[in-house]
């Protein structure tokens, strides 16, 4: 059954009252244009139904029907944050209809403030919103995609990929992160929807940044996106996602899965700054491996969000392979923030590393959650662990669960993990020049995170530092 | 009218101990005063009571800059209103960089009302300002890329110090021991370029144990300082005593400040 929801209205298929349902101030909806969901809650119905709208194969409708089944089998994770989610009380899909373009003024002026004090590009500021269409990065976007069809690049998102890059796609999809693997791995692969594709052939390196709202449509960010990145043998990509910008989704809960493949002497980079509404649990599953000699560099930076649980981790699973992690995690008031990395050396001579820093503030907590572990055989593997906390007030917290694992005897592991305070001495010699105490505690903590901050794209680090300084503002003396 | 820097019968208490007791000081724009005396005796701590630390309580007495009581007033606005101290051992902030640090106060202590978030200082004056500066301090201009006082040697520390002052041009100036910990070339030249970027036109306090910041920098008054309590001001004659003779006869002459640890 396909069902095309710009025609007849099928069953089960409910139009939203824009009236009772527009509460959410960061709805962008328009009222005039009625958007399409599935009901609430989760079962075998809904995910029929995602398939016959997204018209896909079945080995992709099976897979979905078989995640279910396991989502449903598995208990609720019993370490990390607490969580408390009425899985039956959440939509897990829904499918904007074609008509439903928005114009830039129909986006509330307090989202528009936000963006304009973050100084975030035109272009990306009107994909935040929701905005479609005519604007100069669709121009960029079509020339990017040229050049990079040209060197046999595909980068979409993962939808269109299950339509037009099937026989690629099944090959790696689900490989890296099983839905077996957890809970929410289990219910994104029941009814994950949008996310990146991007498969890079042999030897190609491409030189600037892929970013994510290059790719402009109206299921790159959902609340259940499945990102499946395949870099072939000695090919070398950048690819960033999100932004700084708060991100608003209309339910509470965002769970999403990444699955990157390095291959042979390649080389990727995957950046992530994401800033949640305080309402969202933030629950995702990240993981590459890497093959020999390949490079993994994960560049993760988590803000907001009521609970964030997100560990990526890189499994060096032959010989030569190298995995790199840099987290940042800042939380604030009602925020908990459970992020961290996982290494695993599989493989002989695999190197590791992993730079945590995180900062509290106003009663926020930060976890940091690591796991390094070295398999039997993995002769020569070295680990390095570095874990930084910054706290900015007696109410806030942080905490540091580290867990390593060693299989093996001839290999070299270290960590190390480092508690401060914003120091009294340090305000005080940066307000005796001047700075207000806001302005000196804010360029206390870039300067922490800059180690990390100097690893972003340009615009990305502008970008997070200014939002440090939003997030800082008011929040001492 | 000239900027005046009024300090009157100032008390100060760390952690509940009293430090200074009673110091009185009139600091006019255009004049160099010596502060000198033996350790403990509280140099420093009249420094860090005038830029407003908050560890350094007031419990009697007044600061004023032109009539105008300072006391209420946070580090931060002190410094818009023209103060300055070169510290001693100043503090390391890791990962900031001198120049972003120094683009953003030279932006507040020259435009003391400007908001946060509001424009700094154009980028490219700044930048031939502050290479101008570092080139006259013999410099390396690599420095402004590293963080503030993030592993810095002594000296680096006194000359990013006085790279500061160069920059902020306040209207008085604290140098709290900027001549420590450098050996006699670096002191010269310390010395030399307080004079040189203009620090006969500001109020300066040297608080030194030695006369050799003031060779180029001559006082018009001296100050010694005895257990809290200024005993005795006199000319440059005064520090030049102090520095060859030490200070037995002031001891002798002030037997109860001299007593007390």
């Amino acid at each position: 059954m396909s069902i095309d929801t710009s025609s007849t209205e099928p069953a089960n298929i409910q139009p939203v009252d824009p009236l009772t349902d527009g509460i959410n101030k960061y709805d962008f909806r328009t009222e005039t244009k009625a958007v399409f969901k599935a009901r609430k809650g989760v079962d075998k119905e809904i995910i029929h139904q995602i398939s016959d709208i997204k018209n896909e194969p079945d080995w992709m409708r099976q897979f979905r029907l078989k995640s279910l089944e396991i989502f449903e089998s598995k208990p609720m994770p019993n370490w990390g944050g607490a969580i408390n989610i009425d899985f039956d009380d959440i939509y897990y899909y829904l499918k904007p209809t074609n008509e439903q373009g928005r114009t830039w003024d129909e986006v509330p002026d307090e989202i528009k403030e936000t963006f304009e004090k973050l100084g975030i590009p035109e272009a990306e500021r009107k994909f935040l919103a929701g905005v479609k269409a005519q604007f100069e990065s669709e121009v960029v976007y079509g020339s990017l995609q040229e050049d990079l069809a040209k060197k046999g690049v595909i980068f979409t998102d993962t939808d269109t990929a299950v339509r037009e890059h099937s026989e690629l796609l099944r090959e790696y999809f689900g490989t890296i992160i099983p839905p077996e693997d957890n809970k929410f791995a289990a219910l994104n692969s029941a009814v994950w929807s949008g996310g990146s594709f991007i498969y890079v052939p042999p030897g190609v390196e491409i030189e600037f940044p892929l970013q994510a709202y290059f790719r402009i449509n109206e299921e790159s960010m959902g609340q259940f996106e499945r990102t499946l990145i395949i870099c072939d043998e000695g090919s070398k990509i950048h690819y960033v996602e999100g932004c700084t910008a708060p991100m608003y989704t209309s339910e509470s809960l965002h769970s999403a899965v990444v699955e990157v493949i390095v291959k042979k002497n390649a080389r990727c980079r995957y950046s992530t700054i994401q800033n949640w509404a305080n309402n969202i649990y933030n629950l995702v599953t990240k993981r590459a491996v890497a093959h020999e000699d390949a490079v993994m560099e994960w560049v993760d930076g988590n803000l907001g969000s009521q609970l964030t649980m997100k560990y990526p981790a890189v499994v060096m699973a032959e010989p030569g392979a190298r995995g790199e992690i840099l987290s940042i995690a800042f939380s604030s008031k009602g925020q908990h923030q459970d992020a961290g990395a996982k290494l695993i050396h599989a493989a002989p001579n695999t190197t590791g590393q992993i730079i945590s820093k995180s900062i509290s503030k106003d009663g926020g907590r930060s976890s940091y959650r690591g796991l390094a572990k070295v398999e039997k055989g993995a002769i020569g593997a070295k680990c390095n662990v570095v874990c930084d906390a910054l706290i900015l007030d007696p109410e806030s917290r942080s905490d540091t669960y580290p867990y390593i694992e060693i299989g093996e005897q001839d290999v070299s592991i270290g960590h190390e993990a480092s508690v401060s305070r914003i120091g009294e001495e340090q305000l005080f010699y940066l307000m005796s020049r001047g700075l207000s105490e806001t302005e000196a505690s804010t360029m206390i903590v870039n300067g922490f995170i800059e180690p990390l901050v100097k690893e972003l794209p340009m615009e990305y680090a502008v970008e997070l530092n200014r939002l440090i300084q939003l997030q800082m503002e008011g929040s001492v003396g | 009218m000239t900027d005046q820097l009024k300090i009157e019968n100032l008390h100060v208490s760390i952690n509940e101990k009293p430090i200074l007791k009673g110091v009185n000081l009139t600091i006019r724009r255009g004049e160099t005063h010596a502060l000198m005396g033996p350790n403990g005796s509280g140099k420093s701590t009249l420094g860090f009571a005038i830029m407003g630390h908050p560890a350094y309580e007031i419990t009697e007495g007044d600061i004023f800059l032109n009539g105008e009581s300072l006391l209420e007033k946070e580090a931060d606005e002190r410094a818009r209103a023209g103060l300055f101290m070169a510290f001693q051992r100043p503090t390391s902030v890791p990962g900031v960089k001198m120049a972003d640090f120094l683009r953003h106060s030279t932006t507040n202590v020259r435009n003391p009302d400007r908001q946060e978030g509001e424009d700094l200082i154009a980028m490219k004056e700044f930048r031939k300002e502050l290479k101008e500066k570092m080139a006259q301090l013999q410099m390396d201009p690599e420095f402004a890329r590293r963080y503030v006082n993030d592993g810095f040697s002594g000296g680096e520390m006194k000359r990013a110090e006085i790279l500061q002052l160069a920059m902020l041009q306040p209207k008085f100036a604290i140098l709290d021991e900027t001549d420590s910990g450098l050996d006699a070339d670096a002191v010269r030249l310390a010395s030399q370029s307080i004079a040189d970027i203009g620090g006969q036109e500001m109020g300066l306090l040297i608080i030194t144990h030695h006369d050799k910041l003031l060779v180029h920098n001559p006082p018009d008054f001296a100050h010694v300082i005895l257990d809290g309590k200024i005993v005795e001001t006199g000319g440059a004659e005064l520090a030049a005593e102090l520095h060859t003779k030490g200070y037995e006869r002031i001891r002798a002459e002030h037997p109860s400040e001299a007593a007390t640890p």
